[in-house]
């Protein structure tokens, strides 16, 4: 019984009267091999879709079934690595075949040859369940790969090969299932993309994934095992902000997806990661990172495939007890991708032109971030942080809609701030975030009690601000009195000194939660100072004169990360500053 | 000799549909050729069967269901490719049209392109000096980049972008190669004409690939003339080595051309009645800018869109932004007050240029110097507006600054003669001038060791 290709409509690829194939099932089709999926399956006609351009394909060419679902290969070798959507090294691909991609390049996803010194940590007789850890090896420098038995297998260890050193595809223990059949165990296994892998149990959120960008650990937090979106027009910032975030956050494993993005984008996290020390492990970040690189021009069907393939990936790391963040560049592409799928399909369109069912896939996408226990027993997390691009950014639109629903912090990037070139562009008034009430315990143990207050105030002040500018929008900023007047400057300190980060300045680029803490206690100190002076009468500008604000805004770059104890130097410089005015 | 079909199934718009076909590949090029002995071109948009869909380049008059041959080629539609090809003006379709024969093939290439690999990329870092100050000091274009300008019916986009090609050519290394691809997608004769007169009196003709696919041309052959246009320039940007600048005009007319064939196909239509991919279709073009490793060659684009009704959010400039390296947006208000060129900076930037400026590349303190010309320039705005309803007399002192250096900032620094090729000392000193004009307390973005060295209320005096 062969399949052949009956029709084609771009990356849309029907046949008939193959009863064989099965609902997503990896197919490779005609002479070249392209990689597809079954998406839909009735008595007369199968429909594929293919990940690779179709360009040349003709109908009568053979399709050849492979019995398993689209899966990806875990295994070591998989950090440090590029891929693309459906998990094919591009390196490899480069190497083989130029610079620009071929259709139907078959590049297995780990590397066959490399040797890793592994060490075994079974002994014949123990019983092993799915998800438990039978060798370790490094992986990188600074990460230790464990590998896990796959959930769907379990049985007692009859063999075990000695400690040394082994290729990914070498066979180093074999184990005998209940119904008596001997399974050979390597260091790789494979998995399905779109089904989650099982995990023991689901924890509660407790501890924030802490970035050093002074805006989200303060005001808009996100917890390990949390969901956040970042959404915004373009030239807000997004990708700006994902960097940021991929370089400093303290998770273990990043997982990069450059879902639909622009080519030089990619090139330049590789080139800046690879450059980057990661100041936990001192070891190049690229240790800890894979990037998973679709581009905008690549098959768009590979765009659909390469989140599931990123955030399978993460839950692999996450199941050796990681603690994963995953930032996804952008789910708005993601979506326009199911939209240009389900038009070729002929499918009804919901809001937009957007499939009916993408809340629904929004969902299980987002909900495959967690704070777990691995069926092996380890907790780690996946976080995930998804880019949403708004068309015209415009927030009301479906994509952003459906993914505020299924994430509970918001960064909404502002377009004024980006045209007054305010970094991190993210609106105050507008973003929120769910997880503060979970981690208020945690920020009350690391820093005391002062940190909540001290938040609250300074969220107070900006609303005051943004109050007091309709005001000021009238009639002007001198009809105000002068306590109001230090509202808004005590103001102007938070936005520019405080919420501004400069990504490029070696010392902002990264804030330690203690020096964070310093900031807004000093920026206080200096409101409560004033404030009797203003009450007073005392004009704005004579407080101005003294250089004192200038003094605090500039403090961000004066105070380096490792000499916190400066920060004390500024109480007594603005009482003697605000004492000259009096 | 391959077999010819004889009729069609079914004619409608720019579609055709045939039976009976065998052996055709999707995307596969096809040659009708009437009763009358004409030829026209088509490509095969969708395979069912036996049956075919083909689209005809040169439009379906007087095609009926019997007059028809259909002769597949068996290969998608290729371009012939030399070094030849500069100095030459061709049709939307690679047809050349001005009367110099036939170009002798040194190779031929498939159109639509192969996706670059990112790993095989180069990160562009080489700033052009456009020699435009609003360009060169705030959206710095870098070899490689594709940067749009986001203009409107009416205003000179045009001019900016002649001014662009003349100024970055003469910057240039003299050892390197540089050419230019022009693509012109239903634009107005007269608009070719300007660009070919104006490529004529800088003297670079002979280094420019032309070509043109008038208002009045097919549209199915304006959905392929950016293709063209790009296979010709990687060409001689990977495999010859040269810097090549795309200048692509005017993508909306583009969009327009895809939106109309779309629905001749009878596709579900998205945003605006555009179809759902046109994300992916205009990606697949604006992605074709780039370095790669190990080859001294680039193509940077400069794709001319104009906003319908000046809506920055329409879908086509709001897709074009986020695929290409930033923007250059002009202002209906700053042209009509005569502003050359009418550079709205607040919503233009570049995203390339972080990395292509300061020490090394341009001059240490351009940063700095930009990012504090951003912000000043967005507190003018704010001034403006308040002005606007409290009268410039009620302001405070330093909202009047503002307004004083808003105003000399667009008559200075915005505004320059047509012939006008700045360096970019001139550029970022100028800026420093301009600047000056302002309180110290008010340059939060520059450190003071910059300040001490470059700034002085001196400075503005020449404004006085």
């Amino acid at each position: 019984m062969s399949n052949t290709v009956y029709s084609i409509n771009g990356p849309v690829v029907k046949t008939k009267d193959s009863p064989s194939l099965s609902m997503l099932e990896m197919v490779y089709v005609g002479e070249k091999r392209l990689v597809g999926e079954v998406i839909g399956v009735s008595d007369g006609l199968t429909t594929i879709q293919v990940y690779e351009s179709t360009t040349g394909l003709k109908p009568g060419e053979p399709i050849a079934p492979t019995g398993a679902p689209l899966s990806v290969t875990l295994g070591p070798g998989i950090l440090s690595n590029i891929y693309d959507g459906i998990q094919r090294p591009l390196r490899e691909i480069a190497e083989d075949g130029g610079a620009f991609i071929d259709e139907g390049v078959s590049v297995p996803p780990l590397n066959s040859e490399k040797k890793y010194q592994v060490t075994l940590k079974v002994k014949p007789g123990d019983y092993l369940k799915g998800g438990m850890v039978y060798a370790v090896c490094p992986e990188t420098p600074a990460v230790e790969h464990r590998c896990l038995l796959s959930p769907l297998l379990e049985g007692e260890v009859v063999r075990v090969s000695p400690d040394g050193a082994y290729a990914v595809n070498d066979t180093v223990a074999v184990i005998r299932t209940p119904d008596g059949a001997e399974e050979a165990l390597t260091l790789c296994q494979r998995w399905p993309i779109r089904t989650p892998r099982p995990v023991a149990e689901r924890l509660s959120i407790n501890r924030p994934l802490i970035t050093g960008q002074r805006v989200i650990d303060t005001l808009f937090p996100i917890a390990k095992g949390g969901a956040a979106a970042v959404p915004g027009g373009f030239g807000t910032g997004k990708t700006m902000t994902q960097h940021q975030l991929a370089k400093w956050c303290d998770a273990d494993i990043i997982v990069y997806i450059g879902c639909g993005e622009r080519g030089n984008e990619m090139t330049q996290v590789l080139n800046e990661f690879s450059e980057l020390i990661d100041p936990k492990t001192g070891r190049a970040m690229t240790d800890r990172t894979v990037l998973i690189a679709n581009t905008s021009n690549m098959p768009v069907a590979a765009r659909e495939a390469s989140i599931y393939t990123g955030v399978t990936l993460a839950e692999y790391y996450r199941d050796m007890g990681y603690h994963v963040a995953i930032m996804a560049d952008s789910t708005s592409r993601w979506a326009e991708a199911l939209r240009e799928i389900s038009g070729r399909l002929e499918e009804m369109p919901a809001e937009e032109g957007f499939p009916a069912y993408l809340p629904s896939r929004l969902a299980e996408f987002y909900e495959r971030a967690g704070y777990m226990v691995a069926l092996g027993g380890a907790e780690g997390s996946v976080t995930i942080i998804g880019a949403v691009s708004p068309q015209g950014s415009d927030f009301s639109e479906p994509v952003t809609q459906n993914t505020k629903r299924f994430v509970r912090a918001f960064w909404a990037l502002d377009k004024a701030l980006a045209y007054a070139r305010h970094y991190p562009a993210i609106n105050w008034m507008t973003s929120y975030s769910e997880y503060m009430e979970e981690l208020g315990d945690w920020y009350k143990k690391e820093l005391g009690e002062e940190f909540l207050a001290c938040r609250q105030r300074l969220a107070s002040l900006l609303g005051e601000e943004a109050r007091l500018m309709e005001i000021v929008k009238l009639i002007g900023s001198d009809a105000l009195p002068e306590d109001q007047k230090l509202i808004i400057e005590a103001s102007r300190l938070i936005r520019v000194g405080f919420l501004q980060q400069n990504a490029f300045h070696a010392d902002d680029t990264y804030v330690p939660l203690p020096k964070q803490l310093g900031m807004m206690k000093v920026i206080l100190y200096f409101y409560d100072a004033a404030s009797p002076l203003a009450k007073k009468g005392v004009p704005m500008s004579q407080i101005a004169r003294t250089g004192v604000m200038d003094a605090i805004v500039k403090m961000k770059y004066n105070i380096p990360n490792d000499q916190l104890s400066k920060i004390d130097e500024y109480y007594p410089m603005i009482d003697e500053k605000l004492a000259s005015v009096r | 000799m391959s077999v010819q079909i004889l009729g069609l199934k079914e004619v409608t718009g720019p579609l055709v549909a045939l039976d009976g076909i065998k052996d055709v590949g999707f995307d596969e090029m096809a040659e009708l050729i009437l009763e009358d002995g004409s030829r026209r071109l088509g490509r095969v948009v969708e395979i069912q069967g036996d049956k075919a869909i083909l689209q005809v380049f040169e439009g379906t008059a007087g095609v009926s269901l019997h007059n028809v041959r259909t002769r597949f080629v068996g290969h998608p539609m290729e371009i012939p490719l030399s070094e030849e090809l500069l100095g030459r003006i061709f049709n939307g379709v690679g047809a050349p049209i001005d009367g110099l024969g036939p170009i002798f093939a040194a190779k031929r290439a498939d159109i639509n392109g192969h996706a670059l690999n990112p790993v095989s990329r180069e990160y562009p870092r080489n700033y052009i000096r456009t020699g435009i100050s609003s360009i060169d000091a705030l959206t710095t274009l870098i070899r490689g980049q594709k940067l749009p300008i986001f203009s409107g019916s009416g205003m000179n986009h045009n001019k900016l972008a002649a001014q662009i090609v003349r100024q970055a050519q003469i910057s240039g290394d003299k050892k390197e190669k540089f050419a230019i691809v022009f693509a012109a997608m239903g634009v107005k004769n007269d608009v070719a004409d300007y660009f070919k007169r104006q490529f004529e009196e800088s003297g670079v003709l002979e280094r420019v690939v032309m070509f043109l696919n008038l208002s009045s041309d097919p549209i199915v052959e304006r959905i392929l003339t950016p293709k063209c246009a790009l296979t010709v320039a990687e060409y001689l940007a990977y495999e010859k080595g040269m810097h090549i600048l795309v200048i692509l005009t005017d993508m909306t007319s583009y969009a327009e051309a895809l939106r109309e064939f779309s629905s001749s196909k009878g596709e579900i239509p998205g945003r605006k009645g555009y179809p759902g991919y046109l994300y992916s279709d205009l990606a697949s073009l604006y992605e074709r800018a780039g370095i790669v490793e190990g080859s001294s060659g680039s193509v940077t684009q400069i794709p001319i869109l104009t906003m319908p009704n000046d809506d920055i959010n329409h879908p086509v400039p709001d897709l074009t932004g986020y695929i290409t390296e930033g923007q250059i947006v002009l202002d209906r208000t700053m042209d009509q007050n005569g502003i050359y060129p009418p550079v709205s900076i607040l919503p233009s930037l570049s995203r390339l240029m972080k990395d292509g400026i300061g020490e090394g590349y341009t001059r240490g303190d351009h940063p700095a110097v930009s990012n504090q010309l951003f912000s000043a320039y967005a507190r003018v705005q704010d001034a403006r507006a308040l002005a606007s309803v409290i009268g410039e007399e009620e302001l405070s002192d330093t909202d009047k600054a503002y307004l004083n250096f808003g105003r000399l900032f667009e008559q200075h620094f915005i505004a320059q003669d047509f012939s006008e090729n700045r360096t970019i000392d001139q550029t970022l000193d100028l800026g420093w001038d301009l600047l000056s004009l302002l309180d110290k307390g008010e340059l939060d973005r520059i450190d003071d060791e910059m300040l001490a060295k470059h700034y002085d209320p001196k400075r503005a005096e020449r404004f006085s």
